[in-house]
């Protein structure tokens, strides 16, 4: 990064340029131990109890689509980072910087969601901060949120995956890219519809229902910005494996599919607000598939491809007519602002 | 899904890959000049299904990648003038010019804002009465007919406030001029979209005057995979013809009405091609008569110095001399988040999907 350089909306996607971005700045100033482990959610090992901790914000526009609000997804988002980390969610922070003019209504709307999807998922809000900005020095609302949760001893691993080995199954828990395209779908200047709604849910109920059929589960990580394809180039540079997956496995709408040929879009890439990408021994796979598929969010749950000795660091796909092609992190922006 | 699905059917795919197998015994060199095959052949994996008699060359078919870096400068100096809208699409916002990009110049402050098509930027200039919106055109004969309609419809709206920056291109002089460099070329698989518009008649000429097949194709793995089995059977047979295989969209005659919109509004210019050169009459301008939209002659500005990159064989590449891989900038000094040549900037380029899907 050169000394005039300036931050791009690219810095914002979840790839490459967001990875410079933590290395070549946050990493280098606020480095310790737990920020190092670059996990989803931090995990905090205090005397007597193992917590898991995170932060997100949003600023996702429009704030209001097919599926959700920007107050939903920072519920949701929030709850599923720590849910990955195998812990059980319990409080949220909250801060709101709101833009002067933004309408009571909506805030209400807005306020009334994170409520509703708090409830739904046991998790409570306990703290909160709100800023109100001049018109025009932020865009109508952005909020983050925290989230504390407690972790399981024998849990620990998961965060950072340290038992994964090839052979290993990886399981998605349903359809992907559905709420990039409805996101797409819900911006203005772009006059096409869609009944695709975005997936944005609490994962919790879900992933501790799996984690209680199975101690085989090795690792978790939800597959927000970036898509599945940027948390399997994660996994297998961090872990040093090769991670090969099936294109036919890959469970996606034909809706979003139809729309990723037109915008010319992959949707490995889109973005994901309910989906869990899960590293499980082969010998459980089985059994945690059918647990997720008796699950409302893991219905259409798939085993979508493996963890492999051979092309360490490197993701592969079979396509579905039989060629192969590497999967890489994403360059650039796809679509900004999407959470 | 349906049209889509039936043209990815991997018994077919395979079937029609083994009867190229059967029939393929003379080495050859099959270049296709459009972007969206460069794409669909690296993302569908399909040299890896084809053997190694049958080697695929990517030609001047990403419009990004041939277009000159001086468009570029044009685009980003016409962007830092007061109330100026660069309307673009979202491909060029990252393509280097000489010493910035869009992308550069809008974390800077100036006003430029991704379209889809040109309609998108017409609706701007009648939404921000008060701006200027400057639409860049580029494209072969595939986008160039939208262009022609918006700036048709900007002329009977008689919208005042938009105006058009040309880099759009005609695909038959590029074919032509690669096989007069001497590159070694055994067969066209034809742009599918470009043909859609201009119908099968303007390669007559390449088939007839360069004893060389031209199979227009489809996109999706069946239509490659069948135009590539068509190319070696004419090769195989000492056949040269002009054959359609994505007979479900391109007509012998074209789509006229595009053909005379086309026309209408624009008039062939001599153009610079990357790696090609100086291409008499290769490029679209705007007829006399909407000139009043042409940026070019409605905004002054001083365009910087073009400074072409050093290193970057993406001339080269573009004439299917050389691949990606022979590049030393490739993968290294040269990737999709810090491009050197345009090539790997442009989702179409020949580095960029090469880099993306092929380097396993």
């Amino acid at each position: 990064m050169n000394s005039n350089s300036k931050i791009l909306l690219g810095h914002g996607s979840g790839g490459k340029l967001s990875h410079e971005l933590i290395s070549d700045i946050f990493l280098k100033y606020f480095n310790n131990e737990i920020l190092g482990a670059q996990t989803d959610s931090a995990v905090l090992d205090i005397p007597g109890r193992h917590l898991s901790f995170t932060t997100d914000s949003y600023v996702v526009d429009p704030i209001f689509f097919q599926g959700g609000n920007i107050g939903k997804l920072a519920v949701c988002g929030t709850i599923n980072d720590i849910a990955v980390s195998g812990a059980k969610p319990l409080y949220l922070s909250c801060g709101f910087i709101i833009e002067e003019g933004f309408a009571l209504t909506d805030l209400e709307t807005i306020a009334k969601t994170m409520a509703e999807e708090a409830k739904n998922a046991g998790v409570k809000i306990v703290t909160g901060d709100t800023k109100i900005v001049n018109k025009g020095k932020c865009d109508k609302i952005f909020i983050n949120t925290a989230g504390i949760g407690v972790l399981a001893p024998e849990k620990k691993d998961i965060s950072f995956g340290a038992n994964i080995k090839p052979g290993d199954k990886i399981i998605v828990n349903g359809s992907i890219g559905d709420h990039g395209i409805a996101i797409l779908a819900a911006r203005e200047s772009l006059s096409f519809q869609t009944d695709v709604q975005s997936d944005c849910a609490s994962l919790n109920d879900l992933i501790q229902s799996c984690l209680a059929s199975s101690e085989n589960i090795k690792f978790m990580r939800d597959a927000t910005r970036g898509g599945i394809a940027t948390v399997l180039c994660e996994l297998a540079e961090n872990k040093n494996l090769g991670v090969i997956i099936e294109e036919n496995e890959v469970p996606l709408k034909d809706l979003v599919k139809g729309t990723c040929e037109v915008f010319g879009f992959d949707p490995l890439y889109l973005a994901n607000e309910g989906k869990v990408v899960m590293v499980a021994g082969a010998q459980d796979a089985g059994l945690i598939l059918q647990k997720m598929r008796s699950h409302p969010l893991g219905q259409d749950a798939r085993i979508i491809g493996e963890i492999t000795k051979g092309h360490p660091t490197k993701v592969l796909m079979h396509t579905e007519i039989g060629g192969r092609r590497i999967i890489d992190m994403l360059a650039g922006e796809m679509l900004p602002r999407i959470c | 899904m349906k049209y889509i699905d039936e043209y990815r059917n991997k018994g077919l795919v395979i079937k029609i890959a083994d009867r190229i197998k059967k029939i393929s015994t003379r080495k050859v060199n099959l270049m296709e000049v459009c972007g969206g095959h460069t794409m669909s052949i690296q993302k569908f994996g399909i040299p890896y299904l084809l053997p190694a008699t049958v080697n695929l060359l990517s030609g001047p078919g990403c419009p990004v990648c041939v277009s000159s870096r001086k468009f570029i400068d044009h685009a980003v100096a016409l962007s830092r003038l007061p109330n100026v809208v660069i309307a673009t699409f979202g491909d060029l916002i990252r393509v280097p010019g000489s010493t910035s990009t869009l992308d550069k110049e809008k974390a800077a402050g100036a006003d430029i804002r991704i379209v889809y098509s040109i309609m998108e930027a017409i609706n701007f200039a009648i939404k921000l009465p008060e701006k200027k919106i400057i639409f860049l055109g580029i494209g072969f004969e595939t986008t160039a007919p939208t262009s022609a309609a918006g700036i048709a419809y900007a002329d009977k709206e008689n919208i005042g406030n938009f105006f058009f920056l040309s880099s759009h291109k005609i695909m038959p002089p590029a074919m032509s001029a690669l096989i007069d460099e001497g590159v070694k070329i055994d067969g066209y698989i034809g742009p599918g979209h470009v043909s859609t518009i201009t119908g099968s008649g303007m390669y007559e000429d390449i088939a007839g005057k360069f004893n060389l097949g031209v199979v227009i194709s489809g996109f999706e793995p069946v239509d490659l995979l069948q135009s590539i089995y068509m190319l070696v059977d004419q090769i195989e047979n000492n056949r040269q013809e002009v054959a359609i295989q994505y007979k479900r969209f391109v007509k012998p005659e074209g789509n006229t009405k595009a053909k005379q919109l086309l026309e209408d509004v624009f008039e062939l210019k001599d153009d610079w091609w990357r790696g090609l050169g100086i291409l008499p009459k290769s490029g679209l301008q705007l007829r006399e008569k909407y000139a009043r939209f042409d940026a070019t002659k409605n905004f002054e500005v001083e365009i910087e110095k073009t400074i072409e990159p050093k290193g970057c064989i993406c001339g080269e590449i573009l004439k299917g001399l050389k691949t990606p891989k022979d590049c030393k900038l490739f993968a290294k000094a040269c990737s999709p988040q810090n491009p050197i040549g345009a090539c790997m900037v442009s989702s179409e380029g020949s580095c960029h999907a090469f880099y993306k899907y092929n380097r396993g």
